[in-house]
């Protein structure tokens, strides 16, 4: 296979791994800090993408990114405090079954009130196109994502190692008992991590709306996805989530460079099953002694 | 004291004269109760978006057989359920025999689970009308007595579109990249399209399998774009299929599209300006026919959107169902079976009317190759294509685009 190619599919492959980056985010922020097992983050990714759908005509695609992911956060704010905030002591495998409930209902609601088909939208007028350099070929939408990714890549970054609340988030995640016992109640922090969390979902859903199919079950398409790049990158590792995105990205493009495209599914699945055998708690994983 | 003479004789007489009065009402219920019909469909996963329309589609046809008549005086009750996968079909088609003792089991749109209700109706000697599987196989290798297909075989859509491209020049010398699903359905298709394209002088620059979950198509598209194919070619199914074309617009690639599964609610998800191609169909909204329009004007005012060509599948089979039985005057299996195979005909709201093959039970009927509209073109959002008269033409047999029983064979255990 020509170089040029194999190149491309790296380039690509890195591009694909931007948006299993924005999925795994908040995904990875919930996990690590309250330990919830949140299978209904793939729903507020589908609530995202309907969203867009409904408020692109009035407010443009452009209101959409930013209102669409903030009414998404504030409804994970409503789901924090009436769920989530109830099996912080429990055991993990409770809140699983709860968002597993939870990410039913939301899609059968989705079903209910938009129908099965798929809704239609497409990549705005002002963002079609494509970049090309040196024969190689850049769709403007993607590097785009690629641009939106980084940025909340960059912001959480801030967030979480240069301010305050950074800190005592980080903190939590490491040791909540200490974290109590220093008379600093976590509970607005929690609120803060579930607005960020399942806001950055919805964002997910805003971003590849343009790209992947609008339909109620579209939240399943990502949610395995997102739970391996979680589990290959580790729990409570901020790089940790960057670094898997980037790799399932890379592994499952080369896949198909090699000319196997029909494992380019099960790859990731075996990739994760080989960094568990190798490593269990992932690649950058602490040792977080709720989970010991 | 006179507690014992109201047991007395006359008065046992009376009570059970009145009794039996009051179970005369009972008797004639018992006559007019409704015929039991089991609609499986998928409701979820990347087929679920037509079963949907597969679901409407059949309420409707019920309603209106309902409403006219029944079938023979009596009222149809379809029981619905969601196939999920092969397994799962498998289960509620066995329990919609034996439990719900169902006349006849109609629907389902994946081959894999068509193959394994057919082994339930098969057994059970239910008659299993199928309305979305396009495998050959379920006509051929897998074809069972108690199977009849309204749904087009692979064969007849490959052989609808192939006219299309033959016209079109996209065939002899020319290398085609094709995507297929990777499961039953998908492997058919590669197998027929295959055939069709060697034996008319082309060749694969390359044929990719896509598995049935992916959604991102982009690095198969740096593929497709490397290879420089003559003609891109899909036989991908269900929702790949608007996720493949909303990539392929975004990567902003030119090279002819085709495909040889094709359903209009995938293109209708799509995007505007993200629809091009030619597919082919067996049935859909723009047909020029007193009966189409009136089938679009029933479902439209009934759903608030256009039917599709599943839509017209689920309809079809309730309809021929119900006119089979008033006919034979009996829901016997046996019995619709031998009527269909000598050559019964139906109004399938098309210009001509179709029949069912006797050795192979599969619809003999016209089918469609559609063009998509450039996005200028577009109209509103439900015309997204320009439809090719229909196939094969007025003065031609209806079996022209059908398998032959040299491409697959069929015998009835």
């Amino acid at each position: 296979m020509q170089s040029v190619l194999f190149l491309q599919h790296v380039l690509n492959g890195l591009l694909a791994g931007t948006y299993y980056l924005l999925i795994a985010l908040g995904l990875s922020l919930i996990f690590s800090l309250g330990g919830i097992v949140n299978l209904a983050h793939g729903a507020f990714y589908a609530i995202g993408a309907y969203l867009t759908v409904v408020l692109s005509p009035t407010i443009g695609f452009g209101g959409s990114i930013v209102v669409s992911p903030a009414l998404v956060g504030l409804l994970g704010i409503v789901v924090e405090r009436t769920l989530f905030r109830r099996f912080y002591k429990a055991d993990p495998s409770l809140s699983l079954i709860l968002t597993f409930g939870l990410a039913m209902v939301a899609e059968q609601v989705l079903r209910m009130i938009f129908g099965a088909p798929p809704l239609s939208f497409s990549i705005p007028p002002e963002l079609r196109g494509q970049l090309f350099v040196a024969g190689f070929i850049y769709p403007y939408y993607r590097l785009l994502v690629l641009l939106v990714a980084a940025s909340c890549v960059a912001g959480l970054w801030f967030l979480l190692q240069r301010t305050a609340f950074g800190r005592v988030v980080r903190a939590g995640v490491q040791s909540p008992d200490m974290v109590g016992a220093l008379g600093i109640s976590l509970e607005p922090y929690m609120v803060a991590v579930a607005f960020l969390g399942v806001g950055l979902a919805g964002l997910a859903g805003v971003m590849l709306a343009p790209i992947f199919s609008i339909h109620p079950a579209m939240g399943n398409e990502i949610i395995t996805a997102a739970f391996v790049v979680v589990v290959i990158g580790g729990l409570g590792s901020f790089w940790g989530v960057v670094v898997a995105a980037m790799i399932v990205g890379l592994v499952k493009g080369l896949v198909v460079a090699f000319g196997y495209p029909q494992f380019s599914e099960a790859a990731m699945y075996l990739l994760m099953l080989l960094v568990l055998l190798v490593r269990p708690r992932g690649l950058f994983g602490e040792r977080i002694q709720r989970f010991e | 004291m006179k507690s014992k003479s109201l047991l007395s004789r006359r008065r046992l007489l009376q009570g059970a004269g009145a009794a039996s009065i009051s179970a005369f009402p009972a008797i004639s219920y018992a006559q007019a109760d409704a015929i039991k019909i089991g609609h499986l469909t998928p409701r979820t996963g990347f087929l679920g978006t037509l079963g949907e329309f597969a679901v409407q589609a059949a309420d409707l046809a019920v309603e209106e057989i309902n409403a006219s008549g029944g079938v023979m005086g009596r009222k149809i009750d379809l029981i619905k359920e969601d196939s999920v996968n092969p397994q799962t079909a498998s289960t509620k088609a066995e329990r919609m025999v034996e439990r719900d003792k169902v006349a006849c089991i109609v629907g389902e749109i994946s081959s894999a689970s068509g193959l394994t209700i057919s082994q339930v109706a098969d057994r059970t000697k239910t008659l299993f009308v199928n309305t979305g599987c396009n495998s050959d196989e379920l006509r051929g290798k897998g074809c069972k007595k108690f199977m009849a297909h309204v749904e087009s075989a692979n064969s007849m859509y490959v052989k609808t579109v192939g006219r299309a491209l033959l016209a079109n020049n996209l065939v002899k010398g020319k290398k085609w990249f094709s995507l297929t699903a990777d499961y039953a359905f998908g492997h058919d298709l590669l197998r027929v399209a295959k055939r069709f394209m060697e034996s008319n002088g082309g060749q694969f620059a390359s044929d990719k399998l896509v598995p049935t979950d992916a959604t991102d198509f982009s690095a198969l598209l740096l593929e497709i774009r490397s290879a420089k194919p003559d003609l891109v070619v899909s036989n991908l199914a269900g929702l790949q299929i608007t996720n493949f074309l909303k990539q392929y617009s975004e990567f902003g690639l030119d090279f002819p599209v085709a495909g040889f599964g094709f359903d209009t609610a995938v293109a209708w998800g799509a995007g505007k300006g993200n629809f091009f191609g030619t597919w082919p169909l067996v049935w859909h909204h723009l047909i020029d026919t007193p009966g189409s329009k009136a089938f679009v004007a029933a479902f439209t005012k009934k759903y608030n959107k256009p039917p599709e060509n599943q839509a017209w599948g689920d309809y079809m089979a309730l309809k021929i169902l119900a006119q089979s039985m008033n006919e034979v005057k009996s829901t016997e299996a046996p019995k619709l079976v031998e009527y269909w195979e000598k050559g019964a005909k139906f109004d399938l709201l098309k210009t001509r009317p179709g029949y069912f093959r006797a050795w192979d039970h599969q619809l003999m009927h016209e089918m469609y190759a559609v063009e998509a509209l450039k996005a200028s073109e577009l109209k509103n959002q439900w015309d997204i294509y320009r439809p090719s008269p229909a196939v094969p033409a007025a003065n031609e047999d209806l079996e022209a685009i059908a398998p032959t029983k040299e491409e697959n064979a069929c015998t009835f255990a």
